[in-house]
């Protein structure tokens, strides 16, 4: 049986037709029944922080510490496999465009805490191919670890070296598991989160708390009275590689 | 377009539809026996009204969905309580909330998704503590 034009062309309109249709019309059994009562957004706030490095003692790795225990970031040892929130730097691998040969020799030296800059333009949530990294409307930029694809994209778009990847399973290098913490997994990106999960219960960042000498102060951005905007008003400061224009919100006091 | 051979397509059909309907009329009527699931934690036997987060009918079928909706809430949205239908508050989280009262991982969860074959990858880093790992 040769089918005729016009016959061939019914069975393909209608083909075509039963392809589409579903996705137009969307059957009632297949929307999500289950809803769960509004967000509660912190609005119009800007979460900052101000690092006043010369109130850090020489040697002092508390920050670090406090961070990697709460968040169970595995030591790894080696360079290549390093999972990383918060760490140090000299200040000319920090300040690249700030330093110059002549520098005096104490501040050649001088190791700041560097860490995710939750830029308020961050380059990191404009590559990230599935939503995985998002900014928070309280400027926070975070992680969703379920819908990481491991492609760390976001790792080349960083100008600030922020993001780590687990090329292994980070469990068995975890000292001390905090079981208030999820772990990550092999093939997925991490970095600070600026302790949203420690904000949400009314306490400041774990590296915040951890500091003796208060070098660390963390604030709203957006409340022009507020301790951090003071400080920054106040003392001169610099932020990392600002003039790529992904407005960070780590303020370093100089 | 002739429809000489109405009675093979006709036959077609038919054998279609028994082969796509299988799986709804095969098992029907026929009992299986009932999964055991232990309830036997420290935290369940210290409670008064043994209900979980929803009726446990529900909770059955969709606290996959359930996980998910919280996830999507807690991480995405910032939104960490969960109000039930019945107007308890509860904080979305799975080892913190889940598995406080199941904290016989092995006894619940494992049991129900080994014999079904689904390999949920929510373990691999929502780590529970030692003594439910076993």
């Amino acid at each position: 049986m040769t089918p005729s034009r016009r016959d061939f062309l019914k069975i393909a309109g209608i083909s075509t037709l039963s392809l589409v249709a579903p996705t137009i019309i969307s059957p009632v059994w297949a929307k999500e029944k289950l809803t769960v009562p509004g967000g509660k957004f912190l609005t119009a706030k800007r979460w900052g922080m101000a690092i006043d490095a010369s109130k850090c003692p020489v040697g002092c790795v508390d920050c670090i510490t406090a961070c990697h225990g709460e968040h169970n970031v595995p030591d790894i040892g080696n360079p290549k496999d390093e999972v990383k929130w918060i760490w140090q730097e000299k200040f000319p691998a920090v300040f690249p465009h700030e330093s110059h040969p002549y520098l005096r020799e104490s501040q050649a030296q001088l190791k700041l805490p560097v860490m995710c800059n939750q830029c308020a333009n961050p380059p990191c949530v404009r590559v990230c191919p599935t939503k995985s990294t998002f900014q928070r409307q309280d400027g926070i930029v975070m992680m969703d670890y379920h819908r990481c694809i491991g492609c760390r994209l976001c790792m080349a778009a960083c100008p600030y070296g922020a993001r780590s990847m687990n090329y292994r399973d980070p469990l068995p290098f975890i000292a001390k598991l905090n079981p208030d913490f999820p772990t990550r997994t092999k093939g997925v990106v991490e970095k600070c989160n600026f302790c949203e999960e420690r904000l949400v219960r009314g306490l400041q960042p774990a590296c915040v708390e951890a500091c003796r000498e208060k070098a660390l102060i963390f604030g709203d951005m957006e409340n022009p009275r507020s301790e951090i905007r003071l400080l920054i008003e106040n003392r001169f400061n610099l932020r990392r590689r600002a003039n790529l224009g992904t407005q960070p919100q780590i303020y370093y006091i100089v | 377009m002739k429809l000489s051979n109405l009675g093979k397509i006709a036959a077609g059909i038919l054998i279609f539809v028994v082969l796509i309907t299988f799986l709804f009329w095969y098992g029907k009527g026929k009992t299986f026996p009932q999964l055991a699931l232990s309830l036997d934690t420290p935290a369940i036997a210290q409670l008064k009204d043994k209900r979980c987060v929803e009726d446990t009918k529900f909770m059955r079928a969709n606290h996959m969905k359930l996980l998910v909706t919280w996830r999507e809430a807690a991480v995405r949205n910032g939104n960490r309580l969960y109000s039930a239908t019945d107007g308890r508050i509860f904080e979305a989280r799975l080892s913190g909330t889940c598995l406080k009262c199941h904290s016989n991982k092995q006894q619940f969860c494992d049991r129900c998704h080994n014999y079904v074959g689904a390999k949920p990858n929510c373990f691999s880093c929502h780590i529970i503590p030692a003594e439910v790992r076993k």
